[in-house]
């Protein structure tokens, strides 16, 4: 068995997800072969073939030539499977590997199950096992899904990689993170509002309990993206990831990409209406209540 | 310009999923549908596009299911496509996702759509692979996860959301697809008079027999509720012992109200 794994590179760094592909490779007791757009000074401790392209060459989003790269690397190695972070980067560029090979892609994996890989569905809510045709499959992995412990120490065996053709998107630049009103990394207590506070005029319920609480202001995507608070209190993938000594999720159903953020806290509270919601799978209490009926009484015991 | 958007009509996120009898995906019944959320930012992106280029321009919706998908149509008729496409399939949840876009690429080729907007993932099933696939198959530029778009003179600036709240910006020029991030703008509500202006738009009815000709590369071998992982409280009752028996809790427990 072998495994293909595809390194990110962003903003002139190596990113560390290129060890979970590592620690899912050996899940799988797959031998490892990689692919970088990256440069020499900066590559994976990792054993294994690396085949290095020139990102000053070639870009750190590149697609059509990235593509044209793992795909020329595919054919070096002939790997069984061909793994990515499902990241910004892996999302964007697994499916256009894997149309141009004609393979099977199964996306956002979290674990092995029978042989067959098993990915989450229906916002976390159901898993799905599936099974690919026979031959090579792409697959993407749910960040954090497969851990790796300790330093790395590998060296790879390094030979340069390189294709022709002309880039069909053109890759302007960065933008840089909003400035942070709020430093959430830093608080000791959170509270976040999420969608199901029902409006915006529900944001002081839930801002009177942080204060009760001594804390900060937190939120959830839709929150954010609804403009009912500012992004600087999103917490989350895209937002901040915090880990403070009690976190309190109210009408937070619990998105993946939300529990990435926030489930180092050492202590969660989650008020839902919704037993089932994938927030009880990392809350230390799960309250099922109204959060707006619920929240103003928490505040109330508080404050007396 | 043509313009043409795709989108899948999944249950509402907050339902209680019922596994189905063949064991692949959940039951239909007592379920409400509604548009994938990500394709509701696509279908505005669209609409705002529609309106910029007026009157020489049209804007196709398709969608892949069984008859309850022509409401999801019908409401991004709405909200102001042109034209609808139901592209007809009972057995949609059974087909993988190079099978949908192999259907919409099918349908799309040869068509001269300048834009083609997707959501970045369903709800329901999330592979994100749907819309770049469809690009891939056509041949044409495409750029992901987008929470910004402007479109001018044969060209689209995107900024791509990356992690952390980084973005990337970047420039395609069409024929292109972009996949739509939630957050990219504020999808309006059909308004009355425009809902009743909908019913009149054309749906077509495509048999989806006429457009696959592909066969799946993966299946779904099983589908289930996660297991709990347990370990975490669970209380019910009256708020305002809720309230004192968290407190207690979180003294127990926790540094943090001491």
């Amino acid at each position: 068995m072998k495994a293909l794994l595809i390194g990110e590179y962003r903003e002139g760094k190596l990113l560390d997800n290129i060890y979970e592909l590592v620690a899912f490779a050996g899940k799988l007791g797959a031998d490892v072969s990689m692919v970088l757009v990256g440069d020499a000074a900066n590559v994976p401790k990792v054993n294994g073939n690396l085949h290095l392209a020139d990102v000053g060459k070639y870009g750190e989003y590149n697609p059509s030539a990235h593509r044209d790269l793992v795909v020329e690397a595919v054919q070096k190695e002939n790997p069984d499977y061909i793994v990515f972070p499902h990241s910004s980067y892996g999302w964007d560029l697994a499916p256009r590997v894997a149309a141009k090979l004609k393979v099977a892609q199964v996306s956002e994996v979290v674990g092995l199950n029978d042989g067959n890989l098993e990915v989450g569905s229906c916002n976390a809510k159901m898993r799905r096992t599936v099974k690919p045709a026979a031959g090579k499959v792409v697959v993407t992995l749910q960040a954090g899904a497969f851990s790796y412990q300790g330093e790395q120490q590998g060296t790879p065996t390094i030979s340069p990689l390189e294709v022709t053709g002309s880039a069909d998107v053109e890759f302007i630049g960065y933008e840089p993170a909003e400035a942070k009103d709020v430093d959430l990394t830093k608080a000791e207590i959170i509270v976040s509002a999420g969608r199901g506070i029902g409006k915006k005029d529900n944001i002081p319920v839930i801002a009177a309990l942080a204060k009760a609480f001594g804390g900060e202001l937190g939120a959830s995507r839709p929150v954010v993206d609804a403009g009912w608070v500012e992004h600087s209190h999103q917490v989350g993938t895209t937002g901040q990831t915090v880990s403070p000594k009690l976190y309190v999720a109210c009408g937070i159903s619990g998105a993946i990409q939300h529990l990435a953020g926030m489930k180092k806290s050492d202590f969660i509270v989650a008020i839902n209406k919704d037993k089932d919601a994938p927030i009880g799978e990392v809350a230390d209490v799960l309250i099922v209540a109204d959060v707006l009926q619920f929240a103003p009484a928490l505040t109330a015991k508080l404050q007396g | 310009m043509k313009i043409l958007v795709c989108i899948k009509q999944v249950p509402d996120m907050e339902s209680r999923f019922k596994v189905n009898s063949s064991g692949d995906w959940y039951s239909d019944a007592d379920l409400a549908f509604r548009i994938n959320e990500y394709d509701e930012y696509a279908v505005e992106q669209a609409v705002q596009l529609r309106e910029q280029q007026g009157d020489s321009c049209e804007l196709t919706v398709l969608s892949i299911g069984p008859d309850r998908v022509q409401e999801a149509i019908k409401k991004a008729l709405a909200m102001g496509c042109d034209r609808g496409v139901h592209i007809q399939d009972n057995d949609v949840h059974k087909k993988d996702p190079w099978q949908i876009a192999s259907i919409i690429a099918a349908y799309a080729k040869g068509k001269g759509y300048d834009l083609i907007f997707t959501g970045m993932q369903s709800q329901d099933r999330g592979s994100a692979q749907v819309g770049v696939t469809v690009a891939e198959l056509l041949g044409h530029a495409c750029a992901t996860t987008l929470v910004g778009f402007e479109y001018a003179d044969g060209a689209v600036k995107a900024k791509r959301e990356l992690e952390g709240g980084v973005k990337g910006v970047v420039r395609l020029k069409i024929p292109a697809l972009v996949t739509c991030q939630l957050g990219l703008n504020i999808p309006r509500y059909p308004t009355l008079p425009n809902i009743m202006k909908a019913k009149k738009k054309e749906i077509e009815a495509v048999p989806v027999a006429s457009l696959l000709g592909e066969q799946p590369l993966s299946v779904t071998a099983s589908f289930y509720p996660p297991a709990k992982k347990g370990g975490g409280i669970v209380l019910e009752g009256d708020v305002a012992d809720l309230s004192d028996k968290l407190i207690s809790i979180l003294k127990e427990k926790t540094a943090v109200l001491r």
